[in-house]
Parts: structure tokens; sequence; C-alpha cells
């Protein structure tokens, strides 16, 4: 027996997917960017609508050059682990950028975005403590909990009063309670009701961790997320984020006001078994973060595009996530017609992730698409427009919308 | 307020039942992901309806053991019991 039998039901789905000639949708290749909004895809150019850049500082000539100097100056990588030959002076500046930027009094540097998750999560919560998770959580949420030994209780999706409610089923056992949500959460675009969480917290005498990966930058009046815009950042214990959205380069952090996330650095198997970022890296994040904090129009024009995105889809008779926000998906019924409608799309000319259950919450196919500060109107509506025409090839305009 | 196993179990095909794509002819020794073709967050989104029915709460990591409908059900037993 091969030792890939165990795929076979994964290799029927892919093969139903690529049937009829479509495209694997998981295999796209972007040639390369022109721009932070089009790329060249199959050699044509490409509105980009899926790539989690919302300030489009991935293309950022400050960054870009801050990452040539610290080339030249420190070399292309560390080949090393924090805890050995990888901490650089330019980890320790990035550290206080990033906690400084936050307000707090400490941070902690990953490689990745997922392992800040794996990390955090995984040694945070020992034998005898409780992780309490949201049903949507993304996969490195789920994944620290499995390579910690905490008891893992899932609660319903945004939902404070279910949450209090498992809190309630662990009064009197010892062992600490770490709640985990996510600022906007990754699939849908909605936002955490986080105010509502941290009063949770406070009443059941618990751990708040926020993972504000798509919300840092774009969310809050100076851009650190959810529990900014809901002024309840003294209640959240731990922030976990990433640089790989807003900030458009690589690698994770952690922020918190607890002394004790020094002695974490000793504990947390992805932070201690892996490189360190690379020093271009630390360089561009670097000036990224200030380009962040200095152009905060950059915000506003995003959730104005993000805006002008969610009512032309819905506008379009298309069926969307529950509020506008940078993270827009048309929830569609069927993988099926979800494939053929993501395969038209972009040789129309548009990229959008899809998005297949059960990555997806409630078993439905999304087409997913992230919308940036650098997107002009005439881009937006161009997309909205194509999907409209895809829309009406597929008669999937929904009866109400179509004749509003 | 000391449910059985075989009633915890009773309860757990009914929940089941209630959906209309799992097979009728499910029992006790049903195995939940062979025989009613649940994938894991399907598991888990059942398991959190049955939760609530019984006011328990099922740490994923236990999941990993289970097998049948009466593997779910000891569990839940046994963790009213423990609280
Ligand atoms: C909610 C959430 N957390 C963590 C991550 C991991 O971040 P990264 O891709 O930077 O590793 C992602 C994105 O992939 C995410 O969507």
């Amino acid at each position: 027996m091969s030792i890939f039998s165990k795929y076979d039901g994964l290799a029927q789905s892919l093969a139903a997917v690529t049937a009829d000639g479509g495209r694997n949708p998981f295999a796209v290749v972007i040639d390369r960017p022109l721009s932070s909004t089009v790329g060249l895809i199959e050699g044509r150019e490409t509105l980009l609508f899926g790539t989690n850049n919302y300030l489009g500082l991935s293309q950022s000539e400050a960054a870009i050059e801050a990452a040539i100097a610290a080339a030249r100056t420190h070399g292309v990588g560390t080949t090393g682990s924090r805890i050995a030959n990888g901490t650089q002076g330019l980890h320790r500046q990035l550290e206080e950028r990033i906690a400084a930027y936050f307000q707090r009094r400490h941070c902690m540097v990953f490689s990745t975005g997922y392992q800040a998750n794996l990390g955090m999560i995984s040694a945070l919560a020992g034998k005898d403590d409780y992780l309490l998770l949201d049903a949507d959580s993304h996969a490195s949420i789920y994944d620290g909990s499995r390579l910690g030994h905490a008891q893992v209780i899932r609660f319903r999706h945004n939902d404070p009063e279910d949450l209090r409610k498992r809190l309630r089923r662990l009064e009197g056992t010892p062992g600490a309670k770490l709640i985990v949500v996510e600022g906007i959460y990754s699939m849908m675009g909605d936002v955490v009701p986080m105010a509502e969480f941290a009063a949770v917290k406070r009443e059941a005498g618990a751990w708040l961790l926020a993972d504000e990966a798509h919300s840092f930058g774009v969310m809050g009046a100076h851009g650190r997320g959810v529990a900014e815009a809901d002024g309840v950042e003294g209640d959240v214990d731990f922030v976990v984020g990433t640089f790989s959205k807003s900030l458009g380069t690589v690698g994770g952090y952690c922020v918190s006001d607890h002394d004790g996330l020094d002695l974490i650095r000793l504990c947390s198997r992805p932070y201690m078994f892996t490189a360190s970022l690379p020093p271009e890296i630390i360089a561009a994040t670097m000036a990224a973060l200030d380009e962040m904090g200095r152009r905060p129009e950059l915000r506003h024009t995003l959730m104005d595009n993000a805006r002008r995105l969610y009512a032309g889809l819905n506008a379009a008779g298309l069926r969307t996530g529950p509020q506008a926000s940078p993270v827009v998906s048309v929830i569609l019924d069927e993988v099926d017609q979800a494939v053929r409608f993501w395969n038209r799309l972009l040789d129309l000319g548009v990229y959008v992730n899809l998005s297949l259950p059960p990555a997806t919450p409630d078993q439905h196919p999304l087409l997913r698409t992230s919308v940036m500060a650098t997107h002009t109107p005439a881009q937006i509506d161009r997309a909205v427009d194509i999907f409209a025409t895809v829309a009406r090839e597929f008669d999937l305009m929904r009866p109400a919308a179509a004749t509003a | 307020m000391s449910e059985t196993v075989a009633d915890v179990s009773a309860l757990i095909v009914q929940t089941l039942l209630a959906n209309p794509k799992v097979p009728r002819d499910i029992n006790g020794s049903s195995k939940i992901v062979e025989d009613l073709a649940f994938d894991s967050l399907a598991v888990m989104n059942f398991v959190m309806e049955i939760e609530d029915s019984l006011d328990v709460s099922v740490p994923l990591d236990r999941l990993a053991d289970i097998r049948t409908i009466d593997d779910l059900a000891a569990c839940i037993v046994s963790l009213k019991q423990a609280s």
C-alpha cells in the first residue's frame, strides 16, 4: 500500500476541481507583481484582489531601500535561532519598535505569524490549564492548541454568551483559562465584539489573547487593532499578529505588559527551534511600520475602498459576509460552482482567493477578496463589474437585489 | 441528573437523525467519521450541539480517542461525573 493512499479522497477532490480544464486554484503562479494592485498571471495583467496586502506596503519604496541597505551591511541571513546566534541588534530594535507602537512593555518577534500563534498558545497554556478557542479560529491557533498540553474547549463563533457558559462549567477547576479570539476573521471579514469578550474575561478572571493578524494597521485610531478601536487594550493580555499583511513583509509578534513574556523565550519551541528573521526583512518591516504610523490616511482609504467593494458586490446581487471590512467574501452554495466562478474571474482579469470547506465556516465555498488602500476606485468598480458579469453568466443574481 | 451511557447514546443518535444527510440506520456502535462521513469540522460542530443539550464541555483532545457514538457517550458521562 502506498504511503499516499490515505490521500486518495483528496486526490479525487482535486481531480474534480480541475476537471474540464479548470486551473488548480491552489497552484496559481503570479509571474511577478507590477505594482501592489496588479500582477502578471498567465502573461496577463491581472487585478489583485486576494493578497492581504492591505496597505500596499509590500511595494513600499522606503521598505525596499531599507532592505537593500540592511542586506549590504548585515548580509542576507542570520543562520541561527533566537536563543543561539540568531539575535542581532536589529531583532532587539524591531521588538522595541513594535512594543512602542502598541504602547506595551514587551515584545517577542517570531519568524512567521503562524509560529507566533503556535509559540504563544502552546507555551502559555500548560497541562493543567484550559484553552478556550473561537470555533472559527485560524489553523495556526488550532495547531498551537495541539502542540501544547492544555485542555481545549471551543466556543461558538463571536458569541461571548456561549463563552460565558463554558467558563461557568469550569468554575472551581484549578488551572489558568486562556481565551483566544481574532480581531478580524480571515474568512468572512467579520469583526470580534472585543469589548464584550473583555467583559467576560474580567468576570471569569481569565486571560485573553487576541490575534490581530488582519486588523493590525487596519482598525483603531492608530492601527493597533480591534482592541484599540473598542477601547479595551488593557484587558487584552497578549496581542499576537503578523508582518505579512498590513506591513507587507513576513514575521510574527506578540506584545504584552506581563513581565513573564521573557520566560516564554525559553520554553516556546516554535520560537527556539527555527532560524530568526533575516536582517533585510527586519529593516523593511521597521520602515513599513514607520510608514504605517506616518500615513494614517492609508487606513481611511482602505476602509473607503472596503465599503465601495462591499456595496458593489451586494448591489450586483451577490451574497457577502455580515459587514464591510478589508476582507470581503462572496458566499456561494456549491463547490463546483465556486470553482467555475473563480476560474471565470481569473479569465476576465481578477485574482481572488478560492476558499473551500472545511477551511470555511458553515461548509460554504467562498470567493474571498481582500481590499487595499492602493486600489483605485476605478479598479474596484472594474472588479465589481467582472463579478457581476460572471454572476449573470451563472444566473446567480439574488431576486431581491436584482430588482432593487 | 445521572444519565447512563445508554441514555446519552440515545440522545446523540436522536440529535444526529435530525440531520437529513445522516444515514437512517445508525446506532451506538456506528463510527462517527467512517459511518457518518463527517469531516473534522463536522465532528466538532455536532459535538457542540450535544454539549449544549447536556450542559457539558468536551475538550477537543478527548475527541481524538473517540471512534463510535458509544465512545462519545461514555466520555460525556465520565466528564459529567467528574464535575
Ligand atoms: C488569523 C491569522 N492568524 C495568523 C496567520 C498566520 O500569519 P502568517 O501567514 O504571517 O504566518 C494568518 C494568516 O495566514 C491569519 O489569517
